[in-house]
C-alpha cells in the first residue's frame, strides 16, 4: 500500500461538504479530511460554499434552486477534483444541472457545467474509481450494518462500491442488511410532508437493521442515517449510525484510546 | 355532428400540443432486441414442453405417424361417460380414425359446447420461450368460443410449428395480422386471492398438446460441440 | 369539459387517506405479501431476458414516436378498424364518453351489461352513468366482481382486490351468491365465480370492455388477460363496445412483439399471460356483429403538451411501479384517492386535470426511484414527480404561501456566505431551549411531524466550517 501511495500523485481535492452536513454533522467533514489527508491529498474547502439546491429543487422550487447553481459552478470552477460525502447531492448535481442550465440557454453556464461534472465524485468514487484504492488502512472493530441509499444506488449506480472499501476495514465485522434497497423513507421534505408514512417505512427499516444484531448502522448520506438514527434512539435501541466516512477515516490509533 | 366535432376538436388538441420534424414518422424505431432464437431444435423443443408444463398443461409426445393413437388413447375414457368431444371443423379426418365418436363444430352450438367433455384443435404455431400456443382460427382450429366454453382443450402441434421466441411469432403472423388470432399460455388462472394461482376461471381448465415431432425425422438432429 | 378521473376531485388529500390505511394491519399484511410475490416473481422472468434493456428502449422509443404523431395513428387506426366492420367514436371527455357508451347500450335495448376490467370506464365513472340510466352492468374480472360485489373500490391496478383475504372474499361471496356452504379455499371462490358468471356470459348480449392496444396499421384491437372472462365478452354477445385512452394506440401490428414481452413479466412476473386476444373489426360467424371503439382523451392531449412530462402517456399499465413503491407497499391504492395509484396514480391523476385537483399526489413519493428502474418503458417518474411539484408551486402560489417563504428565505440564506454562517450561530444558539441530553425530541409547527416518529440529534457546537478555519488557516 505504501508502493502504492507513492506512485498515486497527490491530488487537490475540493471539499463539498454540503449544507447539512457542514452543520449537523461536522464529524463526518472532518472524517474526509483526515482520510484523505492521510492518504496523501491535500483537501481545500471554499468557504463560499453553501448549498447544491437539492431540497428546493425537488420540493418544485426550481427557481429558488437556480442562483445556488450558479453559486455551486462558480465555487468550484477552479477545482481540480470535487468530493462530496453525500451520493444524494451529488446526484442533483449530475442529473439536475446539465437541464437546469440548459434551461437558461446561456451558453457558458452550460459549459461550465459541462466541464465541473467529470470532476465531482461522491466520496466512494472518489477512493474506489480515481484513487483505485478498497484498503484505506481503516480499523473499525465493530458490528456494521451498510444500508444502500437510493441516490447511491438508483443515481449514482455505485453498485458495491462502498461494500468493497468496509470489507477491507480491519476488525470490522460487516453484517448484510435484508431488503437492502429498500427506501428508509426519509426522502427530504416527504419526511415532514408525508410524516405518517416516513415513519411506517422507517419502522420496517428499523426491524431490519435490529434484527442484524448490528451495533452500527452505515451508508453514504447523512440524510438517511439521520432519519434512521431518530427511529432508533427514539426506541432506545442503543444502535448508532455512522457515516462510511467516519469508519474509513477511523485506525487502530484512534481504536486504541 | 358532434362526432366530427368531438373528433376534430381533440385531433386539433394533439396537433397543437407537439412539434414534430415532417421525417419523423417514416424513421423506423431502431430495435436493439433480440428477434432470433439461438437454440437448436431439440432444445427449443424441449423448453416448448418445459413451458407448458410449468403451467400445468399436458403435454404427450409422439412421432408423426403416432397422432391418431395418441388421441384415441386420450378420447377414451370420456366414451364411457357418454359425453362426446367435439372437433373443430377442418380437424384432419385421419386423427379423428381410432377415437369414439366426436361431435363436429357446425353441430355443436353452446349448449353442445357448455357440456362437452372438451373440443379437439390443430393450431397455428407455438412458442417456445413463453409455453404459448397461437390459434388463427382458420380450418382445423374452431372459431374463437369453441376454444373457450368447453372444460378441456386439446391441440396438436407438429415440432415444425414450433418458434423460439415471441419476434419469430410475429414474424410468422404478419400475413394474418387482421385474423381473429389468440394466443393461449396455459389454463386460464387468476391470483386474485391472495396471490395464489389457481386454474380454470374462465376458459378450459385443462390444457393438453400432442406434440408431433416431425420435424426432428425430416431434418436430423445436429449437436454442436 | 367535465375531466373525471374517479373520484379525485373530491378524494382528501393522501396525507389524510393514508392514516387510517397505515392503521389497517390486514390490508398492510395483504400489500405486503402481494407486492413482495410479484416482485419476485418480476425479477426474475426480467432477468432471464438478456435483452431485457433493449426491450424496454425499444418499447419507449415506439411509444415517443406514437406521441409525437399520435394524430395520425389515430386517424389511421380509425379508418382501419372501420374498413374492416368496426365503428369508431371520439370523446372529449369523461362526459361525453358516457352518453356514447350509454346510447350504444340503449340502440341494442339493453337492460344489462357485462363489463371486461377497463380502467377508462372506472375513470369516466361509466358504472355509475349505467345504473342511473337503469342499466345494469357486471363485473366479469374476479377482482372486479369481488370489488364490486363488496361495494368497495380496487385497490391496484392489475390486482384490485388484493385488500382482500380470503375469509374475506368468502364473505362477500356467500352473500351477495347466495352460497352459505361457501368453502374459503381460492378454488372453491373461484368456481363459484365461474358458475355465478357463466350463466351471465351466455345470456347477456351487450358487453362493454378496455382495450390494452390499439393498432393503427391494422385497425386491431389487443386484450391481455389472464381470466378468460375478456374471451368471452368478446366472442359471445352480440354487440361489444370497448372504451380506449387515446394513448393506447400503436403504430405496427408488429410492435406487439415488444410490449407482449414486457407487460405481463412486469404486471403478473409472467413469460405470459394466460390469453391475449387480437382481432380486428367483425368476422361474419365468429363474435359479435357489432363492434364499437370509443377514443377517450379526458385530459390526455393536455399532457401531450407539456414536453416534460408527456412520457407520463407512454404506461402501459401494468402496475410494476406499485408493487417496487415503498410508500405505495405501506398505503395501497385507496390513499391516491382515484382510478389510477402508485407512482404512476401521482403523476397521471393531477395531470389529467391540468393540476386542478390530486395536487397532493406528487408529494406522496420519497423520490427512490425504484418505479423508475422496474417501468418496462422507462418512464423517469421521480422526474415527472418533481416537475409537477414545481407546478403546484407555481400554480398553486396562495395555498403554497406558508411553505413558499420558509423556501424562499432559505434560498436566500444559502445566496450568502455571511448570511449562512449567521444562520448557523442563530441554530446552534436558538436549539437550547429544545435539547435534552443532545437530543430535541419535540419540534414546532410542521418540524413536528418529524419529531412524531423520531428525535433529532442536537446541533454539534462547531460546524464543519467553524472547525475548517480553526485548524486549516495556512492553507487559506
Amino acid at each position: 500500500m505504501a508502493l502504492r501511495r507513492l506512485r498515486m500523485q497527490p491530488l487537490r481535492i475540493s471539499l463539498f461538504i454540503t449544507c447539512y452536513n457542514d452543520l449537523l454533522f461536522p464529524e463526518t467533514g472532518r472524517s474526509v479530511v483526515r482520510l484523505l489527508e492521510r492518504l496523501g491529498h491535500r483537501v481545500e474547502f471554499p468557504l463560499e460554499q453553501t448549498c447544491c439546491g437539492q431540497m428546493h429543487y425537488n420540493s418544485g422550487y426550481q427557481t429558488e434552486a437556480m442562483p445556488l447553481m450558479r453559486r455551486f459552478v462558480d465555487v468550484f470552477r477552479g477545482a481540480d477534483v470535487v468530493c462530496s460525502p453525500s451520493s444524494s447531492c451529488v446526484a442533483m448535481i449530475r442529473d439536475h444541472y446539465p437541464k437546469m442550465a440548459a434551461s437558461t440557454g446561456e451558453p457558458r453556464l452550460i459549459e461550465a457545467v459541462e466541464a465541473l461534472l467529470p470532476r465531482v465524485f461522491e466520496l466512494t468514487e472518489l477512493l474506489v474509481k480515481k484513487l483505485g484504492l478498497e484498503d484505506v488502512g481503516a480499523c473499525y472493530p465493530h458490528r456494521v450494518t451498510y444500508h444502500a441509499s437510493c441516490h447511491s444506488l438508483r443515481s449514482l449506480h455505485l453498485d458495491d462500491l462502498p461494500l468493497r472499501l468496509l470489507r477491507k476495514v480491519r476488525g470490522i465485522d460487516l453484517v448484510e442488511l435484508s431488503n437492502v434497497d429498500r427506501c428508509c423513507g426519509f426522502g427530504g421534505t416527504f419526511a415532514v410532508k408525508n410524516g405518517d408514512v416516513s415513519a411506517a417505512m422507517l419502522a420496517e427499516k428499523m426491524l431490519d437493521v435490529e434484527k442484524t444484531g448490528a451495533e452500527v448502522c452505515t451508508a453514504v448520506d447523512n440524510s438517511c442515517l439521520m432519519h434512521i438514527h431518530g427511529g432508533l434512539h427514539r426506541r432506545r435501541t442503543g444502535i448508532r449510525t455512522v457515516h462510511l466516512a467516519e469508519i474509513l477515516a477511523s485506525t487502530e490509533a484512534e481504536t486504541a484510546q | 355532428m358532434t362526432q366530427s366535432e368531438a373528433r376534430e376538436a381533440i385531433l386539433a388538441r394533439i396537433r397543437n400540443a407537439v412539434t414534430r420534424s415532417s421525417d419523423d414518422c417514416e424513421r423506423e424505431v431502431v430495435a436493439g432486441y433480440q428477434r432470433v432464437g439461438s437454440r437448436m431444435p431439440e432444445e427449443r423443443l424441449a423448453l416448448f414442453v418445459e413451458r407448458l408444463r410449468e403451467y400445468d398443461a399436458q403435454v404427450v409426445t409422439v412421432e408423426a405417424a403416432g397422432v391418431a393413437k395418441a388421441l384415441g388413447e386420450l378420447l377414451r375414457p370420456d366414451a364411457e361417460h357418454a359425453v362426446p368431444w367435439v372437433a373443430a371443423d377442418g380437424f384432419p379426418a385421419d386423427w379423428l380414425a381410432e377415437c369414439p365418436a366426436v361431435l363436429p363444430e357446425t353441430e355443436a352450438g353452446v349448449d353442445e359446447l357448455n357440456r362437452c367433455a372438451g373440443v379437439v384443435t390443430t393450431c397455428t404455431l407455438g412458442i417456445a420461450v413463453t409455453g404459448t400456443l397461437v390459434l388463427q382460427h382458420g380450418a382445423g382450429e374452431g372459431r374463437r368460443r369453441t376454444t373457450l366454453l368447453p372444460d378441456r382443450h386439446l391441440s396438436v402441434i407438429h415440432a415444425s410449428q414450433v418458434v423460439e421466441t415471441v419476434p419469430e411469432a410475429f414474424a410468422r403472423l404478419a400475413q394474418s395480422a387482421t385474423r381473429p388470432l389468440t394466443f393461449i399460455s396455459g389454463p386460464s388462472a387468476t391470483a386474485d386471492i391472495e396471490m395464489t394461482r389457481i386454474r380454470g376461471v374462465h376458459g378450459p381448465r385443462q390444457l393438453t398438446v400432442i406434440l408431433a415431432e416431425d420435424w426432428i425425422r425430416l431434418f436430423p438432429a445436429t449437436r454442436h460441440s | 369539459m367535465t375531466i373525471r378521473v374517479g373520484e379525485s376531485a373530491t378524494a382528501p388529500s393522501f396525507q389524510k387517506a393514508a392514516l387510517p390505511l397505515l392503521g389497517d394491519s390486514q390490508l398492510r399484511k395483504n400489500l405486503r405479501h402481494a407486492t413482495e410475490v410479484i416482485q419476485r416473481r418480476r425479477a426474475v422472468v426480467a432477468g432471464e431476458l438478456p435483452d431485457w434493456q433493449a426491450l424496454r428502449d425499444a418499447a419507449a422509443a415506439v411509444k415517443q414516436k406514437t406521441l409525437r404523431h399520435l394524430d395520425r395513428y389515430l386517424v389511421q387506426f380509425e379508418a382501419a378498424c372501420t374498413v374492416a366492420g368496426g365503428q369508431v367514436h371520439w370523446a372529449r371527455d369523461a362526459e361525453e364518453a358516457n352518453r356514447i357508451v350509454l346510447e350504444l347500450v340503449r340502440q341494442q335495448n339493453a337492460g344489462e351489461v357485462l363489463k371486461i376490467k377497463t380502467m377508462t370506464a372506472d375513470e369516466t365513472g361509466l358504472n355509475q352513468a349505467l345504473e342511473q340510466a337503469g342499466i345494469r352492468p357486471y363485473e366479469t374480472d374476479l377482482a372486479e366482481l369481488i370489488v364490486q360485489l363488496g361495494n368497495d373500490r380496487p385497490s391496484h391496478i392489475v390486482v384490485p382486490a388484493l385488500h382482500r383475504n380470503r375469509s374475506q372474499v368468502r364473505e362477500i361471496f356467500r352473500e351477495r351468491m347466495q352460497l352459505p356452504d361457501l368453502g374459503d379455499s381460492p378454488q372453491d371462490l373461484t368456481d363459484a365465480a365461474r358458475q355465478y358468471l357463466r350463466e351471465k356470459f351466455l345470456r347477456v348480449k351487450t358487453a362493454i370492455g378496455g382495450a390494452n392496444f390499439l393498432i393503427a396499421e391494422t385497425g386491431g384491437v389487443c386484450i391481455v388477460e389472464s381470466e378468460g372472462n375478456g374471451r368471452m365478452c368478446l366472442t359471445l354477445p352480440e354487440t361489444l363496445i370497448l372504451m380506449a385512452g387515446v394513448d393506447k394506440v400503436i403504430p405496427r401490428f408488429q410492435d406487439l412483439e415488444v410490449f407482449l414481452q414486457l407487460l405481463s413479466r412486469s404486471a403478473t412476473g409472467e413469460r405470459m399471460n394466460p390469453y391475449n386476444s387480437i382481432w380486428t373489426g367483425v368476422y361474419a360467424g365468429d363474435g359479435p356483429r357489432n363492434f364499437h371503439v370509443v377514443l377517450v382523451d379526458n385530459g390526455r392531449t393536455g399532457i401531450l403538451a407539456d414536453e416534460e412530462a408527456r412520457q407520463t402517456l407512454e404506461c402501459i399499465r401494468c402496475g410494476a411501479c406499485l408493487n417496487a413503491c415503498p410508500v405505495y407497499r405501506q398505503t395501497g391504492g385507496h390513499a391516491y384517492g382515484s382510478t389510477y395509484g402508485g407512482p404512476i396514480g401521482a403523476i397521471l391523476t393531477p395531470q389529467l386535470q391540468n393540476m386542478e385537483h390530486a395536487q397532493s399526489l406528487p408529494y406522496a413519493s420519497s423520490l427512490c426511484g425504484a418505479c423508475y428502474e422496474v417501468c418496462p418503458v422507462k418512464i423517469n417518474i421521480p422526474e415527472v414527480l418533481i416537475h409537477l411539484r414545481g407546478r403546484v408551486v407555481r400554480e398553486q402560489q396562495s395555498a403554497m404561501k406558508p411553505e413558499a417563504l420558509g423556501m424562499k428565505a432559505i434560498a436566500a440564506v444559502f445566496r450568502s456566505r455571511r448570511r449562512l454562517e449567521a444562520a448557523h450561530r442563530l441554530a446552534q444558539a436558538g436549539q437550547a431551549p429544545l435539547v435534552r441530553k443532545g437530543w430535541i425530541h419535540w419540534l414546532p409547527g410542521e418540524l413536528g411531524a418529524w419529531t412524531a416518529a423520531r428525535d433529532l440529534r442536537a446541533i454539534p457546537k462547531q460546524s464543519f466550517r467553524e472547525w475548517w478555519k480553526e485548524t486549516h488557516r495556512d492553507a487559506e
